[in-house]
């Protein structure tokens, strides 16, 4: 890999030096909703980010992540409800549950292809929608307002919007980074080669089926943790965090951004997350414009944004 | 049979009404290259699939190396040593020709539950997938991606995935299908170098190439094998002739 300036390394560096002077903005500006906007994007990004290392990377077109972050959201409220609130346990429990949740629904869905794993993907996310629009005890349809945030002892104070803010910058550029570092493995090789011609895959002699879930569990575990960072984010969950056009919001960021680059899933949930915003503001009806958008990037633009800065090599 | 490597006995297998394999017995020795022939439709293609798992076949068995095969899964085929290249190239097209070949390497080499060192400059899987390269002539050619590669490359590539697993037996489906000549001359004299290496049991349409490799040949015609033996006698046999032979462009090639 050469180090001289391309356009991507160029767009890449001043995307990290945005997001690591919104706080000195905000600060500066007194702006707080720029805070809550980017830390938004940044956990939506850790979303994207686990969705396309099975979507872009292994071809697994999941319609139903945002369970995920469902289970990590629920975790953190329900915990927190029943007087638990030490980040050391709600942390493990989202990972853990969503990554249990992905081994399931992996386990029956990646035996199927195309439309059938779509449909399957789906129909797990409404169940557990449905599970939770069930949950009386907490809140039900109305959802959950938690109280307190996930404690960390005298760690990292969560109340903190600044210290949130960049204890999940830190989370993305870390998961990011283990997604690179993943996708170029024997692992990743892997799971690329699975996407490429699976058949094939099987005849050199690769138990396709073993690797591909334990992907899935990963990209699931990771959006758990994406689910507790929005309900410490938010102080509140509710059934809405899984709706299933939310699981098709993450599959827009992923696919604007460039499905092949690491760091396409956050240059994609931040073009669509200030779009989505801009445009609520100027128009009452901002998908009229989101979608003609996504169109054209799914027709004309061979990789996301990501394509626009020049060819990558292979995938 | 000390020296037979793959056994297949009365393997059967049907499809709906029309027999495609009907109880076919054959045997591969440790080195030779055999090869199948026979018209379109005899049953080759189902025959290979059988062998490698793909097809399930309704009767009979497949022994590898003493060992029953019949009902083994086609991933643990290729780890034991039997490796095959399509008829129809199945490549990683958008990978170049050196990363096809280094995951071929790869399925060979263990686990891949290894998550974080780059296996792009992996040495233990890109020397042996270099070598597999140059050994099917495509040395000059690691960089391309398989998209990019002629007809006759692709179908180097492929023979160079299958060596990459390193074989005790080359399952090649009709490695010349679609080639133009002066590529048929390539990979025979490819073959060719081969040869002895590896037991190979080919199937091919052509006959320039049959003759020019095969030390014993078999005969399939709809599902049965009709005829086995070495070229001569494979050229000589009356029933063969008829069958097949016949009016084939090959029968006055030698």
């Amino acid at each position: 890999m050469s180090h001289s300036l391309t356009p991507r390394l160029a767009v890449n560096v001043v995307l990290l030096l945005i997001l690591g002077l919104v706080p000195v903005y905000a600060a500066l500006t007194d702006n707080t909703f720029v805070m809550t906007l980017f830390t938004r994007v940044i956990i939506l990004a850790i979303a994207a980010l686990s969705l396309n290392l099975i979507m872009g990377f292994g071809g697994m077109v999941s319609f139903g992540h945002a369970a995920y972050l469902g289970i990590g959201g629920y975790a953190v409220g329900i915990l927190s409800k029943e007087g638990i609130d030490s980040g050391f346990v709600q942390w493990p429990v989202a990972i853990g549950a969503s990554a249990l949740f992905a081994l399931v629904v992996g386990t029956l869905s990646l035996r199927t292809r195309g439309v059938y794993f779509i449909m399957i993907t789906l129909a797990f996310a409404q169940m557990v929608y449905y599970i939770a629009i069930g949950l009386d005890r907490y809140g039900g349809d109305d959802g959950l307002t938690i109280y307190h945030q996930s404690q960390f002892g005298g760690l990292v104070n969560l109340n903190n919007k600044t210290v949130f803010y960049y204890l999940c910058l830190v989370l993305l550029l870390a998961g990011i980074y283990a997604v690179w570092r993943i996708v170029n493995s024997r692992f990743g090789l892997v799971i690329r080669g699975a996407r490429s011609n699976e058949g094939r895959m099987r005849a050199i002699g690769f138990p396709t089926f073993r690797y591909k879930l334990t992907c899935f569990v990963i990209a699931g575990a990771m959006c758990g943790l994406a689910g507790a960072l929005l309900a410490n984010h938010t102080n509140y969950i509710s059934p809405a965090i899984m709706e299933w056009t939310r699981s098709g919001d993450l599959i827009v960021m992923a696919v604007l951004g460039g499905m092949r680059a690491a760091f396409g899933p956050l240059i994609g949930a931040m073009t669509f997350l200030l779009l989505e915003d801009w445009l609520s503001r100027v128009t009452d009806y901002p998908n009229l414009i989101i979608g003609p958008v996504l169109l054209i990037v799914a027709i004309y633009i061979n990789g996301g944004i990501d394509g626009l800065l020049g060819r990558r090599r292979h995938g | 049979m000390a020296d037979a490597l793959l056994e297949i006995e009365d393997l059967t297998k049907r499809f709906g009404g029309v027999i495609a394999s009907d109880r076919i017995s054959l045997t591969l020795k440790r080195g030779e290259l055999h090869a199948i022939i026979g018209p379109n439709g005899a049953g080759k293609t189902t025959l290979i699939g059988q062998l490698t798992g793909e097809i399930a076949p309704d009767a009979g068995s497949v022994r590898f190396d003493g060992q029953d095969i019949t009902a083994l899964p086609v991933y643990r085929r290729s780890a034991i040593g039997l490796a095959r290249s399509f008829q129809i190239t199945s490549l990683f097209l958008d990978f170049t020709a050196l990363d096809n070949v280094a995951l071929a390497v790869q399925a060979h080499a263990g686990h891949s539950f290894r998550f974080w060192r780059n296996a792009g400059s992996d040495d233990e899987l890109r020397e042996p997938a270099r070598a597999a390269l140059v050994n099917v002539g495509l040395g000059a050619r690691a960089d391309v991606l398989a998209a990019d590669l002629s007809h006759g490359e692709r179908r180097q590539l492929e023979i160079a995935m299958a060596l990459a697993t390193k074989p005790r037996v080359l399952l090649l489906d009709e490695p010349m299908a679609g080639m133009g000549p002066e590529e048929s001359v390539r990979l025979i004299e490819i073959l060719r170098r081969l040869k002895g290496g590896v037991t190979i049991l080919l199937i091919e349409h052509d006959m320039d190439a049959v003759f020019a490799l095969a030390e014993r040949i078999s005969v399939l015609v709809y599902g049965r094998i009709i005829a086995s033996g070495d070229p001569a006698a494979i050229r000589a046999d009356p029933v063969v002739r008829q069958a097949y032979l016949g009016e084939g462009k090959g029968a006055g090639g030698g």
